[in-house]
């Protein structure tokens, strides 16, 4: 019970600090990242408290005490897993699907047509429950990290595609106006003039496929994989109930969802430090 | 209306191509039945075949809207267990999978929807609550969350909690963060100029949410109500996927993927897609006439 109590007092004063930080200092650079360290630290130890003080039984709900040891022990495992769902299955289809928007992105803006066409269709399919075709990819590809590969490349087409467009259209007419004043051939308006209008655009796409990327490539493994990989350790240690193997996962999962998204946000920083979004934040 | 011709031109070309894939992808199986039979066969014979097998690899387009047609008004009014004959959803009909996929959806969206307004309320109004949680809320956005589903499942179940509650608590919580973040924004939207005016009617707190904050929220809330209830939906998909699930879109998949039932599985899934589309058009529908009335039209 000490342990709960202890929790529950550790809360209270940590809001409390967060209240009086908020209100007095929220100019301060430092506290601005001390608050939500500081409500992180928070929530761990209450899950911890809890878990503990009230003798939550660990197949149900392991401390995180328990899961960073669990982390910690089994190295090798989350090393192999991340490198065949993150390394393999996830990056290698994020490329190409990327890849492959942005090229018929390209095409398509040279026809108003396809686009009046295309672009219903692809924010049509982008609402779409698109994890459902794991089966089915799984089926044709086999099992290894080429079928995660394609659920992945399926998953991140359309929302950078739809992204693209708009971008490719973001030049005003008096910027293109300009190009051809200077006469511009068509691949030098595209170059040096619409292909750098689109980036933010293009960001914005890649940062919603960097999630959509690792949840394909994991939920993909539910549907049939080799004795590796995230989303194959995460169904067969449930059905052993090796829950901190679980969380160890799912922890894998999470860091590697961030450091990624982060990735694609500091490329995007160097790339658009033109923009606005990215002023003043150097 | 003027895009009407383009966009049927595509989806012709899909299904162009659709009909392509499926001679292309079959016709392997094809020549080996041929080859193993000692028969030749010609073209025509190949066409035949390919987009009449029983165990595609790729089901023609047409095989895929007879088995929804079959799995849903055929097996409901003809079915010996349809609606029909015996009162009750026919268990294995579409319309009972999609039911159950559909009443958990809505259970999660409605109570992530709820939990994340009021939290986005709580954030507006507290400086604290702000800075501790919105770094939280964000970064969260970056994690699979998608992913931890069948573990909620199967926890849930091993203490006592099945059927619709655990899958309403996997879409309530992929619903709710868009829902957070989309109105945290909306009740941000108006500017100092509007906030000072309510100042000089010496409005309070919560005059100032009633009359300003919560209107002009409204077309952040729609925006983010359309990806809520697509993310609701997939989370619920995903979260019947365990073995053990015996009802639902997701299971439906699962079971055509174990016995190669390619088609049963396409059906599933454009079935699926319509309720996708579905839920996001009414919200679409409810969006136009909402600010229609609030003089906001988009």
């Amino acid at each position: 019970m000490i342990w709960a109590w202890g929790a529950l007092a550790f809360w209270a004063l940590a809001t409390a600090g967060n209240v009086w930080l908020a209100q007095n200092h929220a100019r301060n650079r430092a506290v601005r990242l001390v608050i939500p360290a500081l409500f992180g630290a928070t929530l761990l130890l209450l899950w911890e408290g809890m878990v503990r003080g009230l003798g939550v039984s660990p197949v149900i709900l392991p401390p995180p005490s328990m899961i960073g040891a669990r982390i910690a022990q089994s190295l090798p495992i989350l090393w192999t897993d991340f490198n065949q769902t993150i390394l393999k299955g996830a990056l290698s289809g994020y490329f190409i699907g990327c890849a492959a928007a942005v090229a018929v992105a390209v095409v398509i803006d040279r026809s108003p047509f396809l686009q009046r066409g295309l672009l219903p269709v692809g924010n049509f399919v982008a609402a779409l429950p698109i994890v459902g075709i794991a089966p089915i990819l799984v089926m044709w590809f086999g099992f290894d990290w080429q079928s995660k590969a394609a659920v992945v490349v399926v998953m991140v087409f359309f929302p950078v595609l739809v992204n693209m467009v708009a971008g490719l259209k973001a030049t005003d007419a008096l910027q293109r106006d300009q190009m051809a004043t200077w006469s511009a051939s068509y691949w030098q308006g595209l170059l040096k003039l619409r292909l750098p209008a689109a980036m933010p655009f293009l960001f914005n796409g890649l940062k919603i496929a960097t999630t959509l990327a690792l949840i394909g490539a994991i939920v993909a493994e539910f549907f049939g994989s080799p004795t590796r990989g995230m989303g194959f350790r995460i169904s067969t240690a449930v059905g052993q109930l090796d829950l901190p193997l679980v969380w160890a996962e799912i922890a894998v999962a999470a860091l590697a969802g961030s450091a990624f998204y982060g990735l694609v946000a500091v490329i995007e920083r160097g790339v658009t430090f033109w923009h606005p979004s990215q002023r003043g934040r150097a | 209306m003027k895009s009407v011709l383009p966009i049927l031109t595509v989806v012709l070309a899909i299904v162009v191509l659709w009909y392509g894939a499926t001679v292309g992808l079959n016709a392997q199986w094809t020549r080996d039945q041929a080859a193993r039979a000692g028969v030749e066969v010609g073209f025509s014979d190949i066409l035949r075949d390919t987009l009449s097998q029983t165990r595609p690899k790729l089901p023609a387009p047409h095989q895929v809207v007879a088995e929804l047609w079959q799995s849903t008004w055929m097996e409901e009014v003809y079915g010996r267990r349809g609606i029909v004959q015996t009162g009750s959803l026919s268990n294995r009909s579409l319309i009972y999978h999609g039911w159950v996929t559909l009443s958990a959806t809505m259970l999660g969206f409605a109570f992530g929807t709820g939990l994340g307004i009021l939290l986005a309320i709580g954030i507006v109004h507290s400086k604290a609550m702000d800075m501790s949680f919105m770094p939280w809320a964000i970064a969260s956005q970056t994690v699979p969350i998608l992913a931890i589903a069948p573990m909620v499942i199967v926890v849930l179940a091993s203490i006592g909690i099945k059927g619709l509650i655990p899958k309403a608590i996997i879409a309530a919580y992929l619903s709710f963060f868009p829902v957070l973040v989309g109105m945290v924004k909306g009740f941000r939207a108006p500017d100092t100029m509007q906030l000072d005016l309510l100042k000089t009617y010496n409005a309070s707190r919560a005059g100032t949410f009633w009359r300003l904050r919560l209107p002009s929220s409204v077309p952040y809330l729609f925006a983010s109500l359309k990806v809520g209830i697509a993310a609701a939906l997939v989370g619920t998909i995903v979260g019947e996927l365990p073995a053990g699930a015996s009802a639902g879109l997701g299971a439906r998949l699962l079971s055509g993927s174990y016995y190669g039932q390619t088609i049963q599985i396409w059906a599933a899934l454009l079935a699926a897609a319509t309720l996708a589309a579905g839920l996001v058009m009414i919200v679409g529908v409810i969006e136009r006439a909402v600010l229609g009335r609030m003089g906001m039209r988009a």
